[in-house]
């Protein structure tokens, strides 16, 4: 396999992951604010931070209000992470890669661009809005399911399935950092405590699944530990990573990236979440977050294109 | 409500599908009877169909210099144009002929030149080719073919008959839209397929992987093939995927590949350096090694030509073979076929002048508002100049620039293209078209498209076929008779 192809492929899966868990996040904030009462809603300026492109929403809206939000997360083509920009990344370089991916696949993400591209104000009017989103994330499923029954389980695959565990990994301690330290001030209504955490669980679909491994009662540490550390649930941090060194497993001289996964994983385990509280719990997400960067450059170093 | 045919104007053209006395020809008669049961509706419904596979499929063009997409949706036409099968045959005949003797001529070209010493061929045009390449003297391809993939442009007369228009042998494209046409027309007309025998296309990749790989300098059952594309930007990229794609080869830019210092060339995996036997080269002559020829290039291979002239790689086309593609070279073509075959022509050349020649010259001049004049080496349908359809004032630009520059110009009658009916708004109308068949050349067989890619002019009236113009497309139908 070309080491060009294996980096498109990659940065293609990330990118449709990254659009599908937008689409999700959006989705779940847009369901919560209706739950709250209007004085202790945390807005929407807590999603700008979970995406990291604060100084990028400034300098072009003034301020976080719903539709300025709204907008710049979903279609907004001057945010390099939005919806609409990661959609047209992962088609542009679907493009360039299309003679290897199965044809369905393509069909897929382009459908998925053309219909942003054509009816935005289906993700901005309040009452298409889930549909739309719905369709969004239903594309990323759809992507990767075709990827997993139609595509060769080869190494073009795993670089792909790569892309989108890291992405997933990233994003899982994204929304684990920004909402704990928003979520977790005292309050003094308790009916709406139990439905932040459960709104937390849902942006990373794991509501049902939660509450099947954990038990029915949702309880900050215990969603945390769910996150953080589910050895089922297939968008915790370490299922990520333990998912992730699987997939090394066959890489061609492999021995740098084993290393560098078994290094974050023992890393991961080595905490206890009643430890993880306010700001020990933000460093800790940091800290994950470079390593899984670390883990990106390693990739990028061994099996990219180089100049 | 049906489409009222019986207006349909086909009188002053020789129409596919329609015979001047109002009835179908005789292939056609079951498509006809088809098409003229289909109402406005359903006949528009068809092309919404056509459109909307279109787009989800993802078959796009580029058009230069069209800053604002990179990807247009391909045009196409839901009225298939239709040829007998055995017209066809007589047809393949002629085009295997002729890319035959074109190969011959370009191996002699770079070698003994004997066309040239038994004064057939005019030195002078030689000497002032510009793509004949001086690197390229004296190299042995396989099997002495140079142009291995051939799209010839055939045109179809008032009276009926089929003439060679222009051979594109540097890098011909419009194949992979030949075979999207069809699954596309598949969707649309399914019940058709049922009423008339078409011949299929879709051997076509096939063929194409089994041609290149008959190239490989290294005799191995699977040798590495890649096509080699210059990116993303390329009015072709489409076509380069889409072949890579079918045939199960890497699509490759320049920078995916090496060369080493044992003239070999390498491709960059993530297993380390992977030697590639055969390149299917879609990038020009001049941008393929800078070491070579252009040293500006950023798309293509440093070495490449080293490596080939070692007979490390195999590169289809030929650097050089584009001497061929050339509309003056084109009008010895039928000395050509005379001079190594010992055969007439089957497929006959338009008539045409040449306007390094006083007396052509002459003729050309007088009759400048009749004739279509065309630089040699263009392609894409730029530089044209239609006599009848210009003002003064242009056919006399044209008659300062063809005196300045005599052997960079050719000048045809303007032929009265033949016409299929068309889908316009919400009518049928003959528009003008021609015909791109390909030609694959292994020096040991000669494998030729079931049809081709059928150009057709959109506008009302206009003979200018080419997607960057405003041209569409159409399926084209070989067709058995009862």
């Amino acid at each position: 396999m070309l080491s060009r192809v294996a980096e498109t492929l990659y940065w293609t899966a990330r990118y449709v992951e990254r659009a599908e868990n937008l689409a999700r996040l959006v989705n779940v904030n847009n369901l919560l604010l209706m739950d709250l009462p209007k004085g202790v809603s945390p807005g929407w300026a807590p999603l700008i931070d979970i995406t990291g492109s604060r100084s990028n929403f400034d300098q072009i809206y003034s301020e976080y209000n719903e539709k300025n939000v709204l907008k710049f997360l979903t279609v907004d083509a001057r945010n390099y992470s939005s919806i609409y920009s990661s959609l047209m990344f992962a088609r542009d370089n679907t493009r360039t890669v299309r003679e290897v991916i199965p044809r369905q696949a393509w069909e897929i993400i382009n459908h998925a661009f053309n219909q942003i591209k054509e009816n935005p104000n289906d993700l901005l009017n309040k009452r298409s809005r889930f549909e739309a989103l719905k369709q969004i994330i239903d594309s990323g499923l759809l992507f990767f399911g075709a990827l997993d029954s139609t595509m060769n389980h080869n190494h073009l695959y795993r670089f792909t399935r790569f892309g989108s565990i890291l992405e997933r990994a990233d994003m899982t301690t994204r929304i684990i950092d920004v909402r704990y330290s928003v979520l977790d001030l005292p309050v003094q209504d308790k009916t709406f405590e139990n439905i932040k955490w459960v709104s937390v669980l849902r942006s990373l679909s794991a509501y049902q699944m939660y509450r099947q491994e954990m038990g029915v009662r949702v309880k900050p540490n215990d969603v945390l530990q769910f996150l953080l550390f589910s050895p089922t649930f297939p968008r915790s941090v370490l299922f990520c990573l333990n998912h992730l060194m699987s997939l090394v497993q066959d890489f061609p001289e492999n021995e740098g990236m084993k290393e560098r996964i078994a290094h974050s994983i023992k890393e991961l385990t080595s905490w206890d979440t009643n430890e993880l509280k306010a700001q020990a719990l933000h460093d800790f997400m940091d800290e994950i977050q470079i390593d899984l960067a670390d883990i990106h450059n390693q990739l990028a170093k061994q099996y990219f294109l180089k100049d | 409500m049906a489409f009222e045919w019986q207006h349909y104007q086909c009188r002053d053209f020789f129409d596919e599908l329609i015979k001047q006395t109002g009835t179908p020809h005789k292939y056609a008669e079951r498509i006809y009877s088809y098409l003229s049961q289909l109402s406005p509706e359903e006949m528009v419904a068809a092309r919404n169909t056509a459109e909307l596979a279109i787009k989800e499929m993802g078959i796009t063009f580029t058009v230069y210099g069209d800053g604002s997409s990179i990807d247009r949706a391909w045009p196409i036409d839901v009225i298939p144009r239709t040829i007998a099968a055995s017209e066809w045959r007589n047809i393949e005949q002629g085009l295997i002929q002729r890319v035959q003797a074109l190969n011959l001529f370009i191996d002699d070209l770079y070698h003994k030149q004997s066309i040239i010493k038994d004064g057939i061929f005019p030195r002078e045009l030689l000497d002032k080719s510009v793509n004949f390449r001086k690197q390229c003297v004296g190299i042995n391809p396989p099997h002495g073919i140079w142009a291995h993939i051939c799209g010839s442009d055939l045109v179809r007369d008032n009276d009926g008959t089929m003439y060679v228009l222009e051979d594109n042998l540097r890098v011909p494209s419009g194949v992979s839209y030949m075979l999207e046409n069809r699954s596309v027309i598949k969707r649309v007309f399914p019940e058709l397929f049922e009423l008339v025998d078409v011949l299929p296309v879709n051997d076509y990749p096939s063929q194409l992987f089994d041609m290149l790989a008959a190239m490989s300098p290294r005799p191995l059952d699977l040798p590495e093939v890649v096509v080699l594309t210059p990116g993303i930007y390329n009015s072709a990229y489409f076509e380069h995927c889409y072949l890579a794609q079918e045939m199960g080869c890497e699509l490759v830019e320049g920078r995916d590949l090496v060369v080493q210092d044992d003239d070999c060339v390498y491709m960059k995996t993530i297993h380390g350096l992977r030697r590639v036997d055969v390149i299917y080269r879609r990038i020009d002559d001049l941008f393929l090694d800078p070491e070579a020829f252009n040293p500006d290039s950023q798309l293509g291979v440093k070495g490449l030509l080293r490596a080939w002239r070692a007979g490390k790689v195999a590169l289809v086309n030929a650097p050089g073979a584009g001497v061929a593609d050339d509309k003056v070279v084109y009008t010895y073509v039928p000395d050509m076929i005379r001079y190594y075959l010992g055969e007439e022509m089957k497929l006959p050349n338009v008539e045409t002048f040449r306007c390094y020649e006083e007396k052509h010259l002459k003729h050309v001049i007088a009759n400048i508002d009749k004739l279509v004049v065309k630089p040699a080496n263009e392609s894409g349908g730029y530089g044209l100049m239609i006599g009848p359809k210009s003002t003064k004032k242009q056919h006399q630009e044209c008659i300062e620039q063809i005196k300045a520059d005599p052997r960079n110009f050719i000048a045809q009658p303007t032929l009265s293209l033949s016409t299929v009916p068309t889908l316009d708004g919400n009518n049928i109308e003959g528009r003008h078209v021609d015909l791109r068949p390909f030609i694959l050349s292994s020096g040991e067989s000669t494998y030729v498209t079931t049809g081709g890619l059928t150009r057709v002019a959109l506008v009302k009236g206009s003979l200018v076929v080419n997607s960057s113009q405003g041209g569409g497309s159409k399926d084209t139908w070989i067709v058995e008779e009862e």
